[in-house]
């Protein structure tokens, strides 16, 4: 991967300043290859990485297993985007495997999420089958412990 | 009563412990510290290394290996060094591992020195040499290298400390604490003297490895003349992230190996078993990881190098290992002072230039074997702590 999006997936709120030094660029370049990638939607957005748990907010998630028929003229895709369209639906993706989409879903209580699966996700044309498994801890999101930082355990020689 | 320190050994009586410990014991005992005083990588050894000590532990290979280390590990260990740094070492007569680079300098200094016989040492430099140099009987010279010249012994400044009794000189680059290097240019002006002196050399290449800009490492035994008269000492923890392993070796004269491994014998036997496993591993399949690691280093060398330029800590470019070397004489306060200060007022932990000699007066090592994110917060402190002084 180019050094750029390197050093933002590992923190996006690096300045672009702070990019140039490292990799030996103008702030102008890193500003341009950053316009560039956006333009190209290759970054989609730039998000902070939040602990709901500790940030109290009342919040439930579930991975949810989808089997659909697929559609003749539109394969998964029109399902898929009928599902993505929901504000619940955090991720939605195609998979190989004993089931076709999997689902992750965020509320505020597993009762709404119950509600959604049933109301919602379920009822839609071509959906055979669901299955709701509910997130009970997160233990790592998107590359980073989310158990507190590690201890520096090195000894100074 | 027994007056133990009077039965002690009397050059062990005059060693002092280890000064770069001292800030560190301090952080220890404090809340919310941050910490770029640690002299070892942050990265944890690649998992295909560690996976292979794990395997060799699981066959049971738990006994001794030969004197030397493994003939295997030998033979891969001066492929490496020929990939490297193109320089042919005989596997069977000219290649000891040893339990890490400290062990082989000091068998290095033990085998060569007599009592009495000087042993000139550039500093800033790490912390072993002087004494281990004292405990041989030998007598230390020290030669102090300037910021100017970013800290690289100079071919007069060496000339000018060579007596009758001179027999080793030390070259400790890419050098701790400085991040100052000797490229082939400085390694060739200075061979010229030692040449013409005939001295031996110890180039503990520790670092070598972590050389950033093109050109890369340049080993001092690649020189012309100089494979003859040069110890190379290396070892896996600085390049492959093996700090805890204890893994090092030593290149040079089938002679003089000779007579290291003869003490190596009695007071090692041999270098730990898994870890010379996990080391063929590594110099097998590691050099991607090498690349990656220095790749990491290099970005935050380049930010903390630019941040404290920013900030009036003037550092010059420093081509080698994970330290920068600032000047501190814009906030008026000695090296210790500062280190105090910091530590007390910012809670951040650096080391005093002094630790490393007298000459490192004015200046304090910085380490950037630490997070993006670990780094900016510390430089952060550090700015504020420079604007609080600068002012009076």
């Amino acid at each position: 991967m180019e050094r750029t999006l390197q050093l933002l997936q590992e923190n996006a709120r690096l300045s672009n300043e702070q990019i140039a030094v490292m990799l030996g660029k103008t702030t102008e370049e890193v500003a341009a290859t950053l316009d560039a990638y956006e333009k190209a939607g290759v970054i989609c957005g730039y998000k902070p990485l939040i602990n709901y748990e500790k940030a109290q907010v009342a919040r439930a998630s579930a991975l949810i297993e989808l089997r659909v028929t697929p559609r003749k003229d539109t394969g998964f895709d029109a399902i898929a985007e009928h599902i993505m369209a929901f504000d619940e639906v955090e991720s939605l993706y195609l998979m190989s495997g004993s089931y076709d989409l999997a689902v992750t879903v965020n509320a505020k209580t597993m009762q709404d999420i119950a509600v959604f699966v049933a109301r919602r996700l379920a009822p839609i044309d071509g959906v055979l089958s669901t299955a709701t498994h509910f997130i009970l801890h997160r233990y790592k999101e998107a590359g980073v412990s989310l158990q507190g930082e590690e201890v520096d355990e090195r000894e100074g020689q | 009563m027994i007056d133990y320190q009077s039965r002690l050994n009397r050059e062990i009586q005059i060693i002092k412990p280890s000064p770069i410990r001292k800030f560190f014991d301090i952080a220890n005992e404090m809340e919310d510290v941050i910490s770029l005083s640690i002299g070892e990588p942050d990265f944890s050894t690649p998992w295909h290394i560690r996976q292979e000590g794990i395997r060799q532990l699981d066959k049971g290979r738990t006994h001794y290996s030969p004197n030397r280390g493994f003939l295997d590990l030998r033979k891969e260990l001066c492929a490496w060094f020929l990939r490297h740094y193109g320089v042919e070492y005989n596997p069977e007569k000219e290649c000891l591992v040893t339990v890490g680079g400290s062990e082989a300098i000091d068998l290095c200094i033990r085998t060569l020195i007599n009592p009495g016989d000087e042993v000139l040492i550039p500093e800033p430099s790490y912390v072993c040499y002087v004494p281990m140099t004292e405990m041989a009987e030998g007598i230390p010279v020290i030669i102090e290298t300037k910021a100017e010249n970013h800290f690289r012994l100079t071919a007069d400044e060496l000339l000018r400390k060579i007596t009758p009794k001179t027999k080793l000189l030390i070259l400790p680059y890419p050098n701790n604490p400085t991040g100052g290097v000797m490229r082939r240019e400085h390694l060739e002006e200075i061979a010229k003297v030692i040449i013409e002196n005939d001295l031996l050399v110890l180039s503990d290449e520790i670092y070598g490895e972590l050389t950033y800009g093109k050109a890369g490492h340049c080993s001092l035994a690649s020189i012309p003349g100089m494979r003859e008269r040069t110890i190379v000492v290396n070892g896996f923890s600085k390049a492959f992230a093996m700090t805890g392993w204890r893994l090092g070796y030593a290149m040079g004269p089938a002679e003089i190996l000779a007579a290291m491994t003869k003490l190596h014998q009695y007071v090692i036997m041999s270098a730990p078993t898994p870890a010379q496993y996990a080391a063929i591993e590594a110099l097998r399949n590691g050099d991607p990881d090498i690349t990656y690691m220095r790749e990491q280093y290099d970005m935050r060398r380049r930010l903390i190098v630019s941040e404290l330029n920013r900030m009036g800590l003037t550092c010059f470019d420093p081509e080698g290992a994970f330290y920068v070397f600032p000047s501190i004489q814009k906030t008026g306060l000695t090296s210790d002072d500062f280190c105090e200060k910091l530590i007390y007022e910012e809670h951040v932990a650096v080391v005093p230039g002094t630790a490393f000699g007298a000459c490192g007066e004015g200046f304090v090592r910085i380490s950037y074997s630490y997070s993006i994110k670990h780094i900016t917060e510390a430089l952060r402190r550090i700015e504020r702590f420079v604007k609080k002084y600068e002012k009076l």
